[in-house]
C-alpha cells in the first residue's frame, strides 16, 4: 500500500467509522487521528513518490497542495474538536448531527485529496463534485432559515459551475481524441500535457472558457462569487476555515492544470488576459465590499474573494515570477485565513453573535484570542513581516516591471482592502468592550501554529522550499 | 457516415433542444414536470441510439439511468412534492414568455456560432451533437435564472445536465461517461431530497428589502 492510497483511504475508512460511532468526544478524536494519518502519509510523499498511474499521480505541483491540504485539514480538525463541544452545549447541534458532521468532514477531505491526486480530468471533476456536495450539506447543518438558504444558493451556483466545468472537460476530450485516439488515454492528464501542442486550438479555447467559468465559480471569482459569503457565514466555522483555506485552492488547482494544457499549445489563446481580468475584477470588487460588512464571517469571506482575485491575477500574469508569487500567495492565504477563522469561531461563540456591532475591544476582554486575531488580520492585510506581504510585494513589483497600469490597479485594490480590514479590525479588537465577555475555552494551538508559519515565511523562506516553488513556477509556464 | 444513423442521432439531439424550448413556456408546475420527463425520455433514446451506432454497450447503462431515474423516479418525486407543499399554481416568470423564447433562440444561435467553427476538425457526428448539447445547456441556464421557484430551478438544472450527458455521449469513446452520469444522478437526488427536507417553498418570493437583508444575514 503506497502513500497515495493511504491519503485517500484514511478519510474513507474514517468516514465509515465515524458514521457509526455515537459519542462525540471519541469521534472528534478519531477525526483528528484520521487527519493526522493523512498528513503523515502526505508528508512521506516528499521522500518517495509512487509511480504515475492512469488515475492517480503525484507530481511536483500537486505534492505541495496535498501537504497543505492535509495539514490545514488536520489543524482544522483540532480546532473543530474544541469548537463543536461549545456548539453542543449551546444546543445549536445535536449529537446525531455531530456524527453526521464528522463523517462528512472526512468525506470532504477525501474529495479534496482525490481532486488533487487525480490524473484523469474526469475523475478530478467527480472529486470536485463530491467535495462540493459534502460542503453543501455542512453549510446547511444548523438548519436555520439562513443556513438553508445559504446551502441552497451554494448548491445551485456550485452545481451550475461544476456542470459548466464538465462541459469544458468534454471539450478537452474532444480536442484530444483526434490526436490520442478514443479511450481513456485522452483524459489522462500526464498524456494530455505531452501532446497538447497537437490539439485543435480553437476547441481548446472554447473548453478553457467553460472551465474558467465553471471552476472559477468554485474559486469564487467576482461575477460568480455570490454563494461564497453566504456559505462562509452560515456554516460551522471549521467548515468556513476549510472552505476558504482549502476548497477554493482545490478549484484553483484544477484551473491551473487546464491552464498548463493551454500554455502547452502554441496556437491556443493565451489564458493570461482572461485570468488577469477576472482576478482584477474580484480584487477591486471585494476590496470595496469589505467596507460595508456587518457580519464578521462575511467580512473574511469577502477577503477570501479578494485574495483569490490576487492569486488568479498572479497566475494570469504568469512568467516564473508571477507563478512563484501566486503559489506563495495561495499557501500563505490558506494558512492565514484558516487561522483567522479559527479565532473568529471562538469569538463568535463567546459573543453569541457574528455581528460586528456586537463585537468590540477583544484585546481587552480576551487578550490571547484578540491579539491572535490582530496578528492574523494584519498578516492577511499584507503588513510586513508576514508571508502575505512578501507574495503581494512580488506580485505588484513583477507586474510593475511589465504592465505598470495593471500594477497600479492591483496596488489600488490592495490598498482599498487594506484600509477596510484595518478599519474593521480597530472596531473589533480595540476600543471599548462590546458584547458578552464570558470565558473562552479555545484551543489556541492551531491558530498560532498557522500564524507562526506565516510570520516565519515572511522573514525567512528555507532555500529548498524556494527552489521547489521556483521549479513549479517554471512548470506552470 | 452520413447515413440513417447520423440523421436519427441529429433528430434526437434536435428533439432535445425542442423539448428544452417547450419547457421554457410551461407555466404550471405539473406540466413543467411532465415536459421534464419527456426531456429525459428523448435523452434516453438519443443515448441509446448513440450506444448503438458507436457500438458502445456501456452507454446503454446511461440510457437506462436516464429513463428510469430521470424520466420516472425524479418526476414522480417532484410531483409528490409539489402536491404536498401545495404549490401547484402558476410559476412566476421573471421575464415574459416571449422574451425568454427570443433569448433562447439567441442562445441556440450563439452556441452554433461558437461551436461549429471551433469543432471544424472534429468528426461531424460529434460536432453538431456538441453544438446542440450546448444549446440545451444554455437554455437550462436561462430557465434557472428566469424562474424563482425551487422546483422549476431544479427542472432547469436537470435539463442543463441532460445537455451535458448528451455532449458526453456524443464525444465518441469518452471514458467515465457512465460514472459521470451516476455522479450526476447522485447530485440530482441530493437536490430533490434537499428540497423535500428543507421545504424550500419559494425562493425570493418577496421583493421586501427587509426580507432580503435578513436572508443575507446583514441586518443591523
Amino acid at each position: 500500500m503506497n502513500a497515495v492510497s493511504i491519503v485517500l483511504a484514511a478519510p474513507v475508512v474514517a468516514a465509515a467509522v465515524l458514521a457509526a460511532v455515537p459519542g462525540y468526544r471519541i469521534s472528534a478524536r478519531l477525526n483528528m487521528a484520521a487527519c493526522l494519518i493523512s498528513l503523515l502519509a502526505a508528508l512521506s510523499l516528499f521522500a518517495r513518490r509512487p509511480e504515475v498511474g492512469n488515475y492517480l499521480m503525484i507530481d511536483d505541483l500537486n505534492v505541495v497542495f496535498i501537504v497543505l491540504n492535509t495539514f490545514v485539514g488536520f489543524t482544522a480538525s483540532v480546532f473543530s474538536a474544541s469548537y463543536i463541544a461549545h456548539e453542543l452545549d449551546s444546543g445549536r447541534l445535536t449529537v446525531g448531527y455531530l456524527r453526521f458532521y464528522h463523517a462528512m468532514y472526512q468525506l470532504m477531505m477525501f474529495g479534496m485529496n482525490l481532486a488533487l491526486v487525480a490524473n484523469n480530468i474526469g475523475l478530478m471533476w467527480v472529486a470536485v463534485e463530491l467535495a462540493t456536495l459534502t460542503t453543501v450539506v455542512m453549510v446547511g447543518i444548523y438548519r436555520t432559515h439562513e443556513a438553508i438558504e445559504a446551502a441552497w444558493k451554494y448548491f445551485i451556483l456550485g452545481s451550475v459551475g461544476i456542470a459548466l466545468a464538465l462541459f469544458g472537460t468534454i471539450l478537452v476530450y474532444l480536442a484530444a481524441r483526434p490526436v490520442l485516439g478514443a479511450g481513456s488515454d485522452a483524459m489522462v492528464w500526464t498524456v494530455l500535457i505531452t501532446r497538447a501542442h497537437d490539439f485543435d486550438p480553437s476547441l481548446l479555447n472554447v473548453a478553457f472558457v467553460f472551465l474558467l467559468l465553471g471552476y472559477g465559480t468554485k474559486v469564487g471569482l467576482a461575477p460568480l462569487h455570490a454563494w461564497l459569503p453566504d456559505a462562509h457565514a452560515e456554516g460551522p466555522t471549521p467548515i468556513s476555515a476549510v472552505l476558504s483555506g482549502l476548497l477554493l485552492n482545490v478549484a484553483l488547482y484544477a484551473l491551473l492544470r487546464f491552464k498548463m494544457l493551454l500554455a502547452a499549445n502554441p496556437d491556443a489563446i493565451a489564458p493570461g488576459p482572461l485570468m488577469v481580468t477576472l482576478g482584477l475584477v474580484s480584487l477591486l470588487f471585494a476590496g470595496f465590499m469589505l467596507y460595508r460588512r456587518r457580519d464578521i464571517k462575511r467580512l473574511f469571506a469577502y477577503s477570501s474573494i479578494e485574495h483569490m482575485g490576487i492569486i488568479v491575477f498572479a497566475f494570469g500574469m504568469a512568467g516564473p515570477l508571477g507563478n512563484f508569487a501566486g503559489l506563495l500567495q495561495m499557501t500563505m492565504h490558506s494558512l492565514t485565513k484558516s487561522a483567522i477563522f479559527f479565532s473568529v469561531g471562538h469569538v463568535a461563540q463567546v459573543k453569541g453573535s457574528q455581528r460586528l456591532s456586537d463585537i468590540g475591544g477583544l484585546t481587552t476582554s480576551h487578550p490571547v484570542l484578540g491579539w491572535g486575531l490582530v496578528v492574523g488580520v494584519a498578516a492577511i492585510a499584507g503588513l510586513p513581516p508576514s508571508g502575505v506581504f512578501m507574495s503581494e510585494f512580488l506580485i505588484v513589483s513583477s507586474t510593475f516591471a511589465r504592465q505598470p497600469y495593471l500594477a497600479t490597479l492591483v496596488a489600488l485594490g490592495l490598498l482599498v482592502a487594506f484600509g477596510a480590514l484595518l478599519m474593521q479590525l480597530s472596531r473589533i479588537a480595540f476600543g471599548e468592550v462590546r458584547g458578552k465577555v464570558g470565558p473562552v475555552e479555545a484551543s489556541y494551538v492551531p491558530m498560532f501554529a498557522h500564524l507562526a508559519i506565516v510570520l516565519i515565511a515572511g522573514i525567512f523562506l528555507p532555500g529548498p522550499l524556494v527552489r521547489w516553488f521556483q521549479h513549479v513556477a517554471v512548470l506552470l509556464g | 457516415m452520413h447515413g440513417f444513423g447520423f440523421d436519427l442521432a441529429h433528430m434526437l439531439a434536435g428533439g432535445l433542444v425542442l423539448v428544452s424550448l417547450a419547457m421554457l413556456y410551461q407555466d404550471r408546475l405539473y406540466s413543467l414536470i411532465n415536459t421534464l420527463a419527456v426531456h429525459a425520455v428523448v435523452l434516453a433514446l438519443s443515448v441509446a441510439w448513440q450506444a448503438r451506432i458507436q457500438d458502445a454497450p456501456h452507454l446503454y447503462i446511461t440510457a437506462v439511468i436516464a429513463l428510469g431515474f430521470k424520466a420516472i423516479v425524479v418526476p414522480m418525486a417532484l410531483r409528490r412534492m409539489v402536491f404536498k407543499l401545495g404549490i401547484h399554481r402558476e410559476i412566476e416568470n421573471v421575464v415574459g414568455v416571449g422574451l425568454t423564447m427570443l433569448g433562447a433562440i439567441g442562445l441556440i444561435a450563439l452556441s452554433l456560432v461558437v461551436m461549429l467553427p471551433a469543432t471544424m476538425h472534429a468528426d461531424p457526428l460529434a460536432r453538431e451533437d456538441i453544438a446542440l448539447a450546448l444549446s440545451v445547456v444554455l437554455i437550462g441556464l436561462l430557465m434557472m435564472v428566469t424562474r424563482r421557484n425551487a422546483v422549476s430551478q431544479v427542472a432547469g438544472f436537470m435539463s442543463l445536465e441532460n445537455g451535458i450527458v448528451l455532449a458526453a455521449t456524443g464525444a465518441q469513446g469518452m471514458p467515465l461517461v457512465v460514472e459521470i452520469s451516476v455522479a450526476f444522478s447522485i447530485l440530482i437526488a441530493f437536490i430533490v431530497i434537499g428540497i423535500f427536507l428543507f421545504r424550500i417553498r419559494e425562493r425570493f418570493d418577496t421583493v421586501d428589502v427587509q426580507a432580503l437583508d435578513r436572508f443575507r444575514g446583514e441586518q443591523r
